[in-house]
């Protein structure tokens, strides 16, 4: 059975191997890991053929949860790192899977929820006191539960509130932004995103923006190099030219510039 | 009802704007899957005819097992490759990882055994109404698996129809494997779980009757072909 | 071609080769031959000498163990014991090859009528196509060559089996009620295909129940009762003074004893 099994990968693979050609050619170009509110936003679309035409270097951007995505990192399948998660990218860092991690930029959180408002949070700019109320008022809310960056910004959010979000009004997902504006749209709960991908999402609804504005809900991302120490097959030169680039002044102006009917989604902040 | 034929000559009409980049797509789609397709049924073909021929023991649990293996969640191929061709993984020094090529590799190994499965159903019944006449003519084993390939060809390229549609239409593994990286790994299926998760349902929506259209363009063209051989009493 | 009179001449030929001793005269001879499936013989100590040449009838009820008792002898089936010899050789699989089958139900791949008497062909390692043509011909099939043989009539698919036994110049062909599901015209047309064959020297073992045609064709006749040889006889003798009882019963029609219906008394 081990034999059949293993041989048949042996050869599915050889035939593979036969047919790799063009997908390999590619001489310049990196890999970026990053999570889908940055590529669902639109922002690399805009971003990424400025910074291929100024250096020659194709990106190619593999859009996961920010959990999955530093996980890929740490198995060397990317050279670059983008994703919104301060405390696990520093970890990153710090158990020596990239080199360093620099601000990049941010946007913020919001909470969005159906224009009824069932459980009256419209128009609130305090995060804690809305999920209190959300929370107490038993409409539902629908969640990430994805390990992404913005799932553990949510859970640190409702741990700052002081509560432990369970019941039949708490609905975890376990998908990704878009599929959970989605879900949480088509059965009325209130939904947390960030402002990006909620301005550039196609499906709103009636649904409109309920909590904004509070300070907590600063939504920072970081760029990483992948170390080279660590794996030996990232591209060091290509991958630091495109943080070099993101971080100098005309990637900065770049995302600055990205707007979608007039609104700014992305604020650069790199030092 | 007007809003959704609305929605849809809207989504129809982003599809064409789509141009260059649309085609792309879907000729990446048909490049994975009918690779996979190919590779599949040169191993498929041969592991359902030596099932269906060979007699051994462990065969009947040999059969069970690439039956079941037809239920293989695409997501848990998608990994299972991921995990070996990741840089981490033990063929992670092909570099292979968010290529075609390991798109083609899980979508092979998805639907491998269902061209063996289904094949060895087709052969074993063909090989049950030659066998007594193969084996008075003295023929050998070799000899007999040529005769009901081709005499099963029309039965067979259903088959490979199957292992298509399911290629095709399967979003999990390339997912996982391919990155669905625009301009290099993006295919019909990823793109529509693109934009639904990005809530252009409608434009997702009209991806996938693209998707449908193409389904039935290729079942079409293999029925014809099927319906002319019966008509002949080839098949 | 010549008057079916004379054909049934040649098939009745070696009437008198019966039982006439030394091996050497025998093209097929078994010894004991049994078959057990389930632990039930299904045939049972069988022992037969088939002499060269001429037609040999195997008949007997239903079930009684013929066709399995054909394909023992052509090899397409391992006895459990007993021996088998081709010519006074332990019978291989290299002597199937000078051997032949048509079965009771065409056996035809989905290709045209030339097409399958070329993989017969074939399958002895000869490559001839005007061999195949030659032998589609002598059936009487020529101007069906290309057509898919699958869609020919029962009749014609039998002729093209038989043009597929035939084509390879067998030493002894096995028929195992070929013409059980014919029209008397397509059963005439095989007769004298089949006479032609035993014409130019090959042995013909038939099963049949068409009495009509053991007594037309045969020379010697083998009654198979319950995996057993009941008789074997000069078919004259056999159809006109059966020895055993159930070969009596046979041929009068009535069901073998063990089998009779009782009607319940009124």
């Amino acid at each position: 059975m081990t034999r059949f099994s293993s041989s048949l990968h042996l050869l599915a693979l050889t035939g593979a191997m036969a047919l790799a050609g063009g997908a390999q050619a590619q001489d310049k170009s990196i890999l970026v890991q990053s999570t889908t509110s940055t590529a669902n936003s639109g922002l690399y679309d805009y971003l990424l053929p400025e910074f291929e035409k100024a250096s020659g270097i194709k990106v190619n951007v593999v859009a996961v949860g920010t959990g999955q995505a530093i996980k890929n990192a740490q198995n060397c399948d990317g050279d670059v790192l983008l994703v919104h998660a301060k405390a696990a990218e520093e970890k990153f860092v710090a158990e020596g899977y990239g080199v360093t991690r620099s601000d990049l930029m941010y946007n913020d959180f919001i909470i969005v929820g159906p224009q009824a408002d069932p459980a009256g949070v419209a128009g609130m700019n305090d995060v804690k006191a809305a999920l209190a109320k959300l929370s107490q008022s038993g409409a539902a809310f629908a969640s990430r539960g994805d390990d992404s960056g913005t799932h553990k910004k949510e859970m640190s959010l409702w741990k700052a509130a002081g509560i432990e979000p369970s019941g039949e009004w708490y609905r975890s997902t376990g998908s990704g932004m878009g599929a959970t504006l989605n879900a949480g749209i088509g059965m009325g709960a209130y939904v947390m995103t960030d402002r990006a991908t909620w301005i550039s999402f196609g499906n709103k609804g009636d649904y409109q923006i309920a909590v904004e504005g509070d300070p907590e809900m600063f939504n920072q991302y970081g760029v990483i190099l992948v170390n080279p120490d660590k794996c030996p097959t990232v591209k060091q030169a290509d991958g630091q030219a495109f943080i070099d680039w993101l971080l100098s002044d005309d990637g900065q102006k770049a995302i600055g510039g990205y707007q979608i009917d007039g609104q700014q989604l992305f604020f650069p902040d790199a030092e | 009802m007007q809003d959704f034929a609305r929605a849809f000559a809207d989504s129809f009409r982003q599809i064409l704007a789509l141009d260059a980049g649309f085609v792309e797509i879907v000729g990446l789609s048909l490049r994975v899957s009918l690779t996979a397709t190919l590779l599949s049924c040169l191993i498929g073909l041969l592991l359902g005819a030596w099932l269906a021929v060979a007699r051994f023991s462990g065969r009947q649990a040999l059969i069970i097992l690439v039956n079941a293996m037809m239920g293989l969640p695409p997501v848990v191929v998608g990994l299972f490759v991921y995990l070996n061709l990741s840089r981490a993984g033990p063929f992670g020094w092909l570099g292979l990882l968010y290529t075609p090529t390991a798109m083609i590799l899980a979508q092979t190994i998805l639907i491998t055994p269902i061209v063996a499965a289904l094949s060895r159903q087709v052969l074993e019944d063909l090989h049950g109404e030659y066998g007594e006449h193969f084996a008075s003519l003295g023929l050998g084993r070799m000899g007999q698996v040529r005769a009901i390939l081709w005499d099963g060809r029309y039965s067979l390229i259903t088959v490979a129809l199957a292992a298509f549609g399911r290629s095709v239409a399967e979003v999990g593994a390339v997912i996982i494997v391919g990155g669905n990286i625009e301009h290099l790994t993006r295919v019909m299926t990823t793109a529509i779980a693109l934009e639904t998760s990005k809530g252009n349902l409608q434009l997702a929506m009209a991806l996938g009757m693209v998707l449908l259209v193409i389904a039935l363009a290729v079942n079409g063209l293999v029925s014809s072909l099927r319906l002319s051989a019966s008509r002949l009493g080839y098949a | 071609m010549r008057d079916g009179e004379t054909k049934a001449e040649a098939g009745r030929g070696h009437l008198k080769l019966v039982g006439a001793g030394l091996p050497g005269h025998h093209a097929l001879s078994c010894r004991n031959l049994t078959y057990r499936a389930g632990g039930r013989p299904l045939i049972d100590g069988i022992s037969l000498d088939l002499v060269r040449g001429g037609i040999t009838a195997v008949i007997g009820y239903n079930g009684a163990g013929k066709s399995l008792l054909l394909r023992l002898l052509h090899g397409l089936i391992r006895p459990s014991s007993g021996e088998i010899l081709w010519h006074g050789e332990a019978l291989s699989p290299a002597h199937r090859k000078l051997q032949a089958m048509v079965f009771q139900k065409p056996v035809l791949l989905r290709r045209n009528a030339l097409d399958n008497v070329v993989f017969a062909l074939a399958s002895h390692g000869i490559h001839d196509r005007e061999r195949a043509e030659d032998a589609l011909f002598r059936v009487g099939l020529a101007d069906a060559a290309g057509r898919a043989a699958r869609l020919l009539s029962g009749g014609e698919q039998q002729r093209l089996m038989l043009a597929m036994a035939l084509a390879r110049a067998p030493q002894l062909l096995f028929l195992d009620e070929a013409t059980a599901s014919l029209d008397p015209a397509s059963i005439q047309a095989i007769e004298e295909i089949v006479l032609d064959a035993v014409a130019a020297g090959t042995k013909v073992v038939m099963v049949t129940h068409d009495l009509g045609q053991a007594k037309r064709l045969a020379g010697e006749v083998v009654f198979i009762d319950r995996g057993r040889k009941a008789e074997a006889a000069p078919t004259d003798s056999f159809f006109n003074n059966p020895r055993s009882a159930v070969a009596q019963a046979y041929l009068e029609g009535r069901l073998p004893h063990q089998f009779q219906i009782h009607r319940s008394q009124a």
